[in-house]
């Protein structure tokens, strides 16, 4: 039988009961009396109570006492004495055991119906996923089931159908909302060549494109699988309520028992007044709010922050995004566009096609940046020879029967620049690009400047975050004087520069001397960096996203995401600790108050307000979590203006 | 008269539940049944799980059998924070739960609310 049929039960076995307390002052009595009240209560008790009692027994039986062993002990409890009390013609009060039942089971039945829509964001998730899609075999489009899409297999999407699976474009173009996935409100213009998330959905255009991940593989598949993670995982604070509750139930039998003992003992309390007082301290000591606290505000906390697209891995990251002082931030790529662009040439046309020369056969982001240029004003670079590195400076070679060579300013120590180049290096680099030396012949002939321009959004999340009272501190490799200006630029407040890959994990490691450290980067390049932080927040773009990198994953690469991250890490964690104070205040004060502690000041409890409160100690927790997803996150009230 | 008798019984009765439930109990441990490459093992769950703790052979691909006998509600979901796995057991019928054996260690589990415990130990 469902709970639901169950309460349905004994509400309509314990109505009677109810007019009869209401309605007894006018002088109603139950036709029958307690003959009527027995049978009516024995029904509660054998068929909605029934469970309650088996799952206590079970639990004895293996040592362990659970919320049921004092359901079912306390109502065992006031029905047996009732039938030994009707027996030998005293007083009975039947319909306090039916009374509990029936308001313990509403509140188990909404908490039933609450947990369930707090659990539903995997769900709702798994649910985003398209059914069919339309790939390209033997020569023509058929519709196939998504399980028998493989990797490789050309799919087309018509207007307003669902991107099956992740994939690149082969051809056409169209916009995407992919907000679903990512948490971008706005749609996203894709061609030929740019990747497709699987379950965004189409927009007007069609275009088909080659599948290069399905099945598990999927970013969202992925995303499902580390929701699921973080909701069944544990925040360290629930260890000690679970050490807690292991010893709670039988040391509530105890104390009821001490209970009765000193009412009826001591203090000269008749029989059935010092029982009452054991029964509610039985009920109203249930440590089920106890118990669902800090589940279900993971729950709604993680889903919450999954459909923005920000992925927290568990319930020990929310705990220690909560604590952090210093948020430290990679500059290219995460505070930077991470597409560098050339915007300066000093030097005679020769600077750009040496440079090329040199390049053609790199994969540095700054080389990408000089081919572009060259490509852009027509130049065809010619590959150099006899390449030497030279060691975290730049490169060596052979261009045109002579040497060649390209590189950073620590190539100064090796050539000397005209007083003229050094000042508009200078001033390059003041101006937050980035400067490469172009020589031949032993002689420099010329610079190049390079900008990564900071994202539109990032000085806001700057603020944003020192608004919250974090110090921030921008890591890179580059130039102190080019970090210094992109820093001003965002407005960041610390600069280390000129850390090589390989070092900024102990770079991380003294910062955190003085206080909890979080890490934004990349997520493929800093995986050291991200695992030494006490938070790694992992940026990623698109689909490819390292899922393990980082405690916390961001689906977008976008700076306002961390501060939405870290301010639904703490209102979650804070409503963690809200739920377990609430639940524990309420036993604490409850169980003094049902051991009739405050009888002589008139306050009392009896075992139906008991159960009435215990329903609703859960009820109110679940609530409480559910009330996550309707608080509001300051960090998205300030959306950035589009400018086209 | 009564009122020693009353007293008698509940000291009787604070030590009975202090004993029973704070005592040393042992606990069944239970290996699983290895079969071509499959291990299985079966988990009663009423009242707790019986065994509560199944030890697996790391690297084979490994199912426990749940079977719910237990009305409570609290027992109807089985959490493995460790694997993700938060999954509903019906009652009177056979679930299983597919394990991960690629890590050795030591797993514990409990039902949705976190009272009864379960082990998994991966060697």
């Amino acid at each position: 039988m469902s709970i639901k049929n169950r309460f349905v039960f004994s509400l309509i076995l314990s109505l009677p009961m109810l007019i009869e307390m209401v309605a007894a002052p006018f002088g109603f009595t139950l036709p029958g009396g307690a003959w009527t009240m027995f049978l009516l209560t024995t029904g509660v008790m054998a068929v909605s109570a029934r469970p309650f009692i088996q799952s206590a027994w079970a639990a004895f039986r293996h040592h362990h006492a659970n919320m049921d062993t004092l359901v079912a002990v306390g109502t065992a409890t006031a029905y047996l004495y009732s039938v030994y009390a009707m027996l030998t013609g005293r007083a009975v009060f039947y319909e306090s055991a039916a009374f509990v039942i029936t308001f313990i089971l509403l509140g188990q039945y909404f908490e039933e119906k609450m947990k369930h829509s707090a659990s539903g964001a995997v769900e709702k998730l798994i649910g985003l996923q398209a059914k069919s899609a339309d790939v390209l075999r033997d020569g023509q489009f058929t519709k196939v089931p998504l399980s028998a899409v493989v990797v490789g297999d050309t799919i087309r999407v018509r207007p307003g159908e669902k991107v099956a699976v992740d994939g690149t474009i082969a051809d056409g173009h169209s916009s995407i909302d992919e907000s679903m996935v990512t948490g971008e409100s706005m749609p996203v213009t894709k061609q030929a060549g740019d990747h497709v998330i699987g379950a965004t959905i189409n927009g007007t255009g069609t275009f088909t494109f080659t599948a290069s991940k399905v099945g598990d593989d999927t970013l969202l598949a992925q995303i499902v699988e580390m929701v699921k993670k973080a909701q069944t995982s544990h925040a360290p604070i629930q260890k000690t309520v679970d050490r807690v509750a292991d010893i709670f139930v039988p040391a509530v039998l105890i104390a009821a028992i001490l209970t009765f003992t000193v009412w009826y003992v001591l203090l000269g309390a008749s029989l059935v007044n010092a029982m009452l007082f054991a029964v509610s301290v039985i009920i109203i000591a249930c440590p089920c709010a106890l118990g669902i606290a800090t589940p279900t505000a993971l729950m709604v906390g993680t889903g919450r922050s999954a459909k923005m697209g920000i992925l927290i891995k568990n319930g020990e990251v929310l705990e220690a995004a909560n604590k952090i002082k210093t948020v430290v931030f990679d500059k290219t790529g995460t505070i930077t566009e991470g597409h560098p662009q050339v915007t300066d040439i000093v030097g005679g046309p020769e600077v750009l096609q040496v440079a090329a020369n040199l390049e053609v056969a790199s994969e540095h982001p700054l080389a990408t940046a000089v081919l572009d240029k060259a490509h852009d004003t027509g130049l065809t670079p010619v590959a150099a020879t006899d390449f030497q590195a030279i060691q975290g400076k730049g490169v060596q070679a052979t261009v045109d029967g002579q040497s060649a060579f390209i590189g950073n300013d620590k190539l100064l120590d090796n050539y000397t620049l005209t007083p003229e180049l050094t000042q508009q290096m200078t001033q390059l680099q003041n101006a937050a690009k980035t400067v490469v030396i172009v020589g031949q012949a032993d002689q420099v002939i010329g610079l190049i400047a390079i900008q990564d321009a900071p994202k539109l959004s990032s000085a806001g999340a700057i603020a944003a975050l020192k608004a919250r009272g974090l110090r921030t501190v921008m890591l890179t490799g580059d130039n102190d004087r080019v970090a210094r200006a992109i820093a001003d630029q965002v407005g960041i407040d610390e600069v280390i520069a000129n850390v090589l890959p390989g070092d900024k994990a102990a770079a991380i490691t003294r910062l955190q001397t003085d206080g909890p450290v979080a890490f934004a980067g990349d997520g493929i390049n800093d995986a050291p960096a991200l695992t030494t932080a006490d938070v790694g927040i992992a940026m990623g773009s698109g689909t490819d996203i390292a899922i393990e990198a980082g405690g916390i994953v961001l689906v977008k690469n976008d700076l306002q995401d961390v501060v939405r991250a870290l301010e639904l890490s703490q209102k979650t964690f804070s409503r963690i600790k809200l739920n377990l104070f609430w639940a524990f205040i309420y036993n604490t004060l409850g169980i003094p108050v049902a051991a009739g502690l405050f009888a002589a000041l008139g306050l009392v409890l009896s075992p139906e307000l008991a159960g009435l409160g215990m329903a609703f100690s859960s009820f109110s927790v679940v609530a409480s979590s559910l009330l996550l997803n309707k608080s509001k996150l300051t960090s998205t009230a300030a959306p950035i203006a589009k400018v086209a | 008269m009564d009122k020693l008798f009353v007293t008698i019984g509940a000291v009787i009765a604070i030590s009975f539940i202090a004993w029973w439930f704070f005592g040393k109990h042992t606990t069944a441990m239970v290996d699983a049944a290895v079969t071509h490459d499959k291990q299985d093992v079966d988990v009663s769950v009423s009242g707790g799980y019986t065994p509560s703790t199944v030890v697996l052979k790391r690297g084979i691909p490994a199912q426990i059998t749940f079977n719910r006998k237990d009305p409570s509600n609290c027992l109807e979901q089985v959490v493995f924070p460790d694997f993700g796995i938060n999954e509903f057991l019906p009652k009177d019928e056979n679930h299983a739960v597919t394990i991960d054996t690629s890590t050795p260690g030591e797993y514990e589990y409990a039902c949705g609310m976190n009272m009864f415990h379960g082990k998994v130990i991966i060697k």
